[in-house]
Order: structure tokens, then sequence, then C-alpha cells
């Protein structure tokens, strides 16, 4: 009777979890169908922290790619001149790793922003550069002069390169009333140009 | 006496006030040249109306509001246009900006206007079209045009008037009130009447202005305005703060007062208004403050917007080597102006002249303490102390988080300082920065998706050419194949109707059409002709040109001739082509149907499509005919034709036509052919025994 009742138990037992498992089963079978996400959604949000100047310095044909890349591949995340040091820490926040310096191998981090200018008189209208632009902000037709939306162009520099003539210069943004903005003051170290203020600290060397 | 609330934090600092209260409102010499910055409110640039050389009188508008937030620039006296061009401005980062210049006759002339009107007999639409074409904007500060601010999409219950001005040195609202009452309270009149009568208007004063007080107590007896007086203290004269002081409420973050049926001005905006509406003044001048230790003379003056600050400043009588530092605005929230020649604006309340006394160097910054002094004066209720860390930090997401949007940078904080860190300064830079970013996101998304949408059209572009060369194989492929079927059916005949089905198709228009295209050019020719005629008929025969006429006619003649010819052979082969039908009509059996039904409809089908259908007929015909049959019938056709082409010659000669040879031409070559065809056909007959033989 006893033995009988064990066997019982353990049939009983067995029987209750396969129904769990198969119960389970169905719903996380049915949640990966119903909440399928395409793609992944971290180069998503890489791809919205890069600067979307499509110029290729990181080796990968645009921002999106470069953010495929750094999932994929496993990519370093300081490939990325015109994003510049802001780029990689925010990208290192996002990923939870350590920020590293950027990586002079593919580009310094431009001082100023910069726009194409076609010196549209030596213009021939090959439209090479149209072809380059990976934002589409060159605008002209073959034979005809051609022009760059400035508030379009990102700066990129690819056009510059196929030009035959040489009349694509990348010149400064020129600072207008409306872009400037208070500058953050000098921290006390700048004003004083001494290590600090504690007397202690103004031994730097002896301190460290 | 109605009951007042009272703000979180702020200070205590010295007035300063009564240096500048010494005297009356006093005026300024006219200056030579007048600045006038195209952008001097919160908005878009205003528009030039001018050019240089233009002569302006007072009071003309120069530059209009270029979209709904933007104001009018106004001539501030009469003169002449100098230049529009960029000039420094007063301005914190001491940059240019696009300015009318205006190099001032000193007659004063003003520009005819429509006399104005009394404003309770005018609507508040009306009145809002007053204001804005004088070019009015806050005068307070912030510069913020008056006309946008006072059209609140919600209703108003409560017009506050603000007579804070709690910052210290500045006192051109105080002498404002004190001298001008009664357009003041005229001016809060027209604004209860643009904002429909709210149920509360409220002057907000600080309790050291007492002679405003007093001198304004007495005029408000029998009206709705109250006049309320609150202890004095820094910032009270804040917009989010007065409201709060005077009516208990907290503007929420990010909302404007609008919201909550609250709309506040200041008392130089009302003064403004009154002298649009009631005198037809635009805004060419306000009072501003000039003080500080480095005048000798301090005091409130009534200036032309655009006077140079160095005019000014020497009118109250400046003394260069004194000033340490020369402030535009008040000594908490102003910025130091660097170049003498900028000018003076709307918003432009105070100009302070200090000495090092009053403007001491600003110390070396020393490491937060976290002594929480800044967090107790904010009147906006934040922590200062947290948003020094995260702005020196750059950690924009918690800047965010402790709201820093909230800041009204009054520079409480930064007074009580005990470590002197300029504050405020940080709060500026990193609500700037993250302005910048806000924007460089926007552009950086305009650029993903601009970046998206070339790789899409690329790749649409590649398909397409995939699929344009995958027709052209198939195309190929199709072609080859019906080739083959071609040759394996081995039908020459129905080729060659398919051929001709093409070609007609193809190449001709309908008869008619054609007809009716050569019977254009005939008439054409003809009018020409005519017109030639009459030229040659007019010149005389001495004339020099007679020759060229001549020759003009002899074309015209000729061209006439040429196009008759082209109608009549046209017509002719219209005709034939109705005999082939009538001959093929006469072929019996089942093309007899075919035939009626075609007579039936001929109107409506296209000839054509007749002639296409004849051939068709006539090639099946043939195709079941015998050679021999088919000679035949070619030379039936020939003799046919040529018994016309008799008949043509025939009516040609007797009709003495010009084209007689052509028709005997046409006659003897198709003797030519039916004899070949003859010949052909009787070979054939010798030939037939014989192949049926074998």
């Amino acid at each position: 009777m006893t033995d009988m009742s064990a066997l019982e138990l353990l049939l009983t037992a067995v029987i209750a979890l396969v129904l769990l498992s198969a119960i389970f089963g169905a719903i996380l079978g049915f949640a990966a169908i119903r909440f399928k996400v395409e793609g992944n959604p971290l180069v998503d949000q890489i791809d919205a922290l890069l600067p979307q100047t499509q110029c290729g310095q990181c080796g990968h044909p645009g921002c999106r790619p470069y953010a495929q890349a750094i999932i994929d591949e496993g990519e370093a995340i300081n490939h990325c001149p015109p994003g510049g040091q802001a780029t990689i820490n925010a990208l290192a926040n996002l990923l939870d790793i350590p920020a590293p310096e950027l990586d002079e191998e593919h580009g310094e981090e431009a001082e100023v922003k910069t726009v194409a200018y076609i010196r549209e008189a030596e213009c021939i209208g090959c439209t090479k550069c149209i072809v380059a632009c990976p934002v589409d902000a060159i605008l002209g037709a073959a034979k005809l002069m051609h022009t760059v939306i400035a508030v379009e162009c990102t700066g990129c520099d690819l056009c510059v390169e196929p030009c035959p003539v040489d009349c694509i210069d990348m010149l400064p943004v020129p600072g207008e009333l409306a872009d400037w903005h208070w500058s953050t003051p000098r921290s006390s170290v700048e004003l004083l140009k001494k290590p600090g203020i504690i007397a202690t600290d103004r031994h730097g060397d002896v301190a460290a | 006496m109605k009951k007042t609330w009272d703000i979180h934090g702020g200070i205590h600092p010295p007035e300063n006030k009564s240096q500048s209260l010494q005297r009356a409102i006093s005026n300024v010499p006219m200056p030579d040249v007048l600045i006038l910055p195209l952008n001097q409110h919160i908005g878009a640039s205003a528009l030039p109306l001018v050019k240089p050389g233009d002569t302006v009188l007072k009071g003309q508008m120069i530059a209009e509001p270029n979209g709904f937030i933007s104001a009018a620039v106004h001539a501030p006296t009469s003169g002449t246009i100098a230049a529009i061009e960029e000039r420094p401005i007063s301005h914190p980062s001491g940059m240019s900006a696009p300015c009318i210049v205006l190099h001032s006759d000193g007659d004063e002339r003003w520009v005819e206007g429509p006399p104005p009107a009394d404003y309770q007999s005018l609507s508040p639409a009306q009145l809002l079209t007053i204001i804005r074409d004088a070019g009015i904007t806050g005068m307070g500060g912030a510069g913020f045009p008056t006309a946008v601010k006072l059209q609140p999409r919600q209703s108003i219950d409560t017009l506050i008037i603000n007579a804070t001005e709690c910052e210290p040195y500045i006192t051109a609202d105080d002498i404002l009130i004190r001298e001008r009452t009664e357009d003041i309270v005229t001016g809060i009149d027209i604004l209860a009447h643009i904002l429909g009568r709210p149920e509360q208007i409220l002057i907000g004063i600080e309790d050291n202005k007492a002679e405003a007080y007093e001198a304004l107590e007495p005029l408000l007896k029998d009206t709705a305005i109250e006049l309320v007086e609150f202890p004095t203290k820094y910032p009270s004269g804040g917009e989010k703060q007065v409201i709060q002081i005077l009516t208990g409420q907290e503007v929420p973050s990010g909302k404007l007062p609008a919201e909550l049926g609250i709309v506040c001005q200041n008392v130089g905006t009302v003064y403004a208004i009154f002298r649009a509406v009631c005198k037809g003044e635009p805004l060419v001048s306000r009072i501003t403050t000039v003080t500080g230790n480095s005048c000798r003379t301090p005091g409130n003056y009534e200036v032309l917007i655009g006077t140079p600050a160095v005019h000014l400043l020497t009118a109250a009588g400046f003394d260069e080597f004194l000033c340490q530092r020369l402030i535009l605005g008040g000594p908490m929230t102003g910025y130091t102006l660097n170049d003498l020649s900028a000018p003076v604006i709307k918003s432009t309340n105070c100009l302070l002249a200090a000495d090092a006394a009053e403007s001491p160097q600003q110390g070396i910054p020393q490491a937060c303490i976290r002594c929480g002094h800044c967090a107790e004066v904010c009147p906006a209720k934040l922590l200062p102390q947290q948003l020094f860390w995260y702005a020196r930090s750059k950690d924009y997401d918690k800047l965010a988080a402790y709201h820093l949007g909230d800041c009204i940078e009054c520079g409480a904080c930064s007074y009580v300082c005990p470590s002197e860190i300029p504050l405020v300064q940080y709060y500026r830079a990193a609500k700037a920065e993250i302005r910048v970013m806000e924007q460089e996101n926007i552009a950086a998304d305009r650029s993903r998706q601009r970046f998206e949408y070339h790789q899409e059209r690329l790749a649409k572009a590649e398909q397409e050419k995939i699929a344009k060369r995958e027709a052209r194989k198939k195309a190929a492929e199709q072609a080859k194949l019906s080739a083959q079927d071609n040759e394996n059916i081995d039908t020459e005949d129905t080729d060659v109707v398919a051929a001709a089905l093409a070609r007609v198709r193809s190449s001709k228009p309908s008869p008619e059409e054609e007809h009716k295209r050569l019977q254009r050019a005939v008439m054409a020719a003809e009018s020409r002709l005519a017109k030639a005629r009459a030229n040659h008929e007019l010149c005389a025969a001495d004339d020099p040109r007679r020759a060229s006429r001549e020759a003009t006619l002899e074309q015209a003649r000729l061209r006439h001739n040429e196009a008759v010819e082209q109608l009549t052979r046209h017509t002719d082969s219209n005709d034939t082509s109705k005999e082939q039908q009538n001959h093929t009509a006469e072929i019996p059996a089942r093309t007899q149907h075919q035939n009626q039904n075609q007579n039936q409809d001929t109107v409506a089908l296209d000839r054509a499509q007749l002639a296409i259908e004849q051939a068709q007929q006539r090639a099946a015909q043939q195709a079941e005919m015998s050679a021999q049959e088919k000679l035949q019938l070619q030379c039936d056709s020939l003799r046919k034709r040529l018994a016309k082409a008799r008949d043509r010659l025939k009516q040609a000669e007797s009709d003495a036509d010009d084209n007689i040879e052509a028709y005997a031409t046409a006659v003897t070559k198709l003797e030519d052919k039916l004899a070949v065809r003859q010949a052909e056909v009787e070979q054939g007959l010798a030939k037939t025994p014989a192949e049926s033989d074998s």
C-alpha cells in the first residue's frame, strides 16, 4: 500500500511538473512570437547617440552600419572623430564600459564645425559630388552648376575628394549672434594657473 | 489691504536707488547718429523698409515685423538713412548685428498719421494692431513683443502690472510712475479694455517706492485697479515671482502665466502702450537710468532708441577713468558692455557705470563647501549647489532632473556664495549647451532621415536596374521563341500581312486627316499667293524691290500648285480605295457578311482599319488562289488602274491642266506594268499544264 502511494506520489509529481512546464513553455512560446523585437534595439540606441554625419571616418559606410558593427563585431566605440569625446562618453555610459580616448587613427576631433562650399564658377557639373553626398545635400544636374544646401550639410568631407576640379572647400560655419552663448567660467585652477588653492596642492608634484 | 504671499528665498542687497532719484527725468541732447538694431526683441529680426539715402520722418516705420513673434522698428527722429550694416550692439557677446544707421537732421519732424481715436471706441483687435504697429516690446528686460503677449489663447481673469523694480540701482519705473501717473493709469485701462476687463487688476509695488505709491493711490480710488504693496526683496520683480506674491499661485514649470489666466505687464510697457494708443506715437524713446559712482549727474533720462551708450553717458557726466566696469542692466542680471558705441535699445533699462568700490573685482572662486546658502535664497526653490556640480561635469540628464530650466538667472545664489563661485554663469553656459545639444540632435535626426532616404533611393534604383535587365532578357528570349515558331508554321503570307498591318498602324494618319491637312495646306498657299499678288500689284514698275516681289510671287504660285496637286492626288487615291472597297464587296461568300458589317459601320470605322481588313481579305483570298489566279487578279486591278489613269489624262487634256505630262507618264508606266504582268500570265498558262503533268 505504501509502495503504491509512493508510486502515485511520484506519478503525480511528474505529471504536475510536465503540465507546468507545458503551460510555461506555451506562454513563453507565445510571448516569443507576440513580442518579437525586430533587430537589436541596442543598435538603435547607439545610432541615436552617433552624430549622423555619415562621414565614414570609422571605416563603415555611415553611422548606422558603425552602430551595427559595434554590436555584431565588437568594434571599438572610439572610432568616431566628429562625435568626439562626448559621443564616446555617451556610448560608454550606454554600454556600461570604460570610456576610451578617441582613436587618432580615424582622425582628430574637429575644433569647429565645417560646411562644404562649392566655388560655383569653377564647377563643371560632373555630378560626382552629388553621388558622393550621403545626405543628398548637394543640388545640381549634369553639366549644370552644383551647390550645397548648407543647412543639410553634415560637414562629412566626402564630396571634396571626388571633385575633379577641386572646387569644393570645407569652410568653418560662421559664428552668428543667434549661436552665441555664455561660456562656462574658468575654474580657479585655470584662473590661478597653479595646481590649486589649498596650500598642499600648490606643490602638485610633491603631493603626487 | 489685499493679502500678499511670500516667495521662497530672496536677498536684500544694498538698494542704491537714491542716487538716480535726485532729479526729474531729463532729456538727452539729440545725437548725430542713431543706431537701430533690427533685432531688439525676442523673435525674428525685423525686415528693413528703407535703403541707405532715404529720408525718414520721426515715428516712420523703418523695419517691419517678420512673422508673428517679431516687432517693428521706427525712426526715433527725422533724418537720412546712412547705412544698413553690422554694428556692435548691446549684447553680452559684444558681437555685431545688422543695424539701420540714421543720421538725424535735428528737425524732429513727425510723420503724419491718423489722429488717435478714443480707445474706448476701438475694439481689442484694433488696439492690438496699434500696439503691434508701434513696435512695442516688453520694456522690463526680456523684450518679448507685447502684442503677442496680449492675445493669449486662454481667457484672462487677472491683469498684473509689474511696478516692482526689485533690482538695485534701477529707478526707471519708479520715476515713470511718479512723473506720469495719469498716463500709466490710462495705459492700464487700455490693457484692461484689450483683455476684456479682467476680474482683478493689480499693481504690484515694493514698499521702497513710497513716493510712487502715494502718487498712484489717489488716482485709483474709483477704479477697478488695486494697488498692492509688499516688502522689498530681490528678486520679487521676476514675472513668476510677482505673480506668486500677488496671487499665491505658482506658474508651473514650463508653462506660461496665461495658462493660469494671468497676464503680467511692466510699467514701462504700459506707458509705451499709452503713448501709442492715445498719442499715436510709436515706441521711439524710453526712460533709462544712468547711474553709478562714475557718473557726475546720475538720473533718469528720456532717451531715443538707438542713442549710442557713450552719448547718453556723456549727458550724465560720465568719467571714463573712474569707471571700473560699465554694466548694461542692473548689477545682478546685467552684463558688461565693452563697446561704448553700442546703442540703447527698447529693453535697456539701466546703464551702470560702476567704480571700483561698487564693482569689486571678482575673486578667485574657491571650492563649494556645501553650505547651502544658495539653496536658501533661490526664489525658484532649486538646489544651486547640485546644479553647479552637474553643470561642471556636464551631466545634462541630471541637470534636467534638477530643473535647470526653471532657473531665472537672478544671481541670488552667486551673491550669497561664500566661495565666490559664479554660479549663474555656470547655469547660463549649461542652459546654452543643452540648447545647442538639442539643436544638434534635431539636425542629426534630419541627417539620419536623409541618409535613410538616400539609401532607400539607391536600393530602389538598383532594383529597377535589375528588373529592367530581367525584362530585356525575357523579351529577347520571347523574340527568339516566336521566331522559331514562325519558322515552324511557315506562313509567309500572314507575316506579310502582319508587316503591312504594322506599317499602316505606325506610319499613316487616316486618309481623312490627311485630306484635311492637305486642304489646309492649299488654303494657306492660296492666301500666301493672294498676299504676294497684292504686294506685287502695289509695287511700282521702277521699284527696286520689284524683282524680289516677283520672285516671291512666283514662289508662292509654285507652292500653291504643289499643294493643289498633292490634294488632288490624295483625293484620287481615296477614290481608288473606295473602288477597291466596292470591288471586294463583289467577292462572294464569307467576306460578304463582313463587308456588310463594314458598310454599316464605315463612318465609325477607321478607314485605315478598313484598308487593313481588306488587305487581309485579299491576302487570304490570294493565299487560297493559285499563283496563276493571283497574277490574273493583279492584271485585272492593273487594268482598272490603267483605265482610270487614262480617264484622268483625258480629263486633264480637256481642262488644259498643267500636270498633263505627269498623267501621261502615269498612263505609260501602268501600260508597261500591265504588259509585264500579262506576259507573266501567259507564261504561267503555258507552264501550268507541264507542272500538273509532272
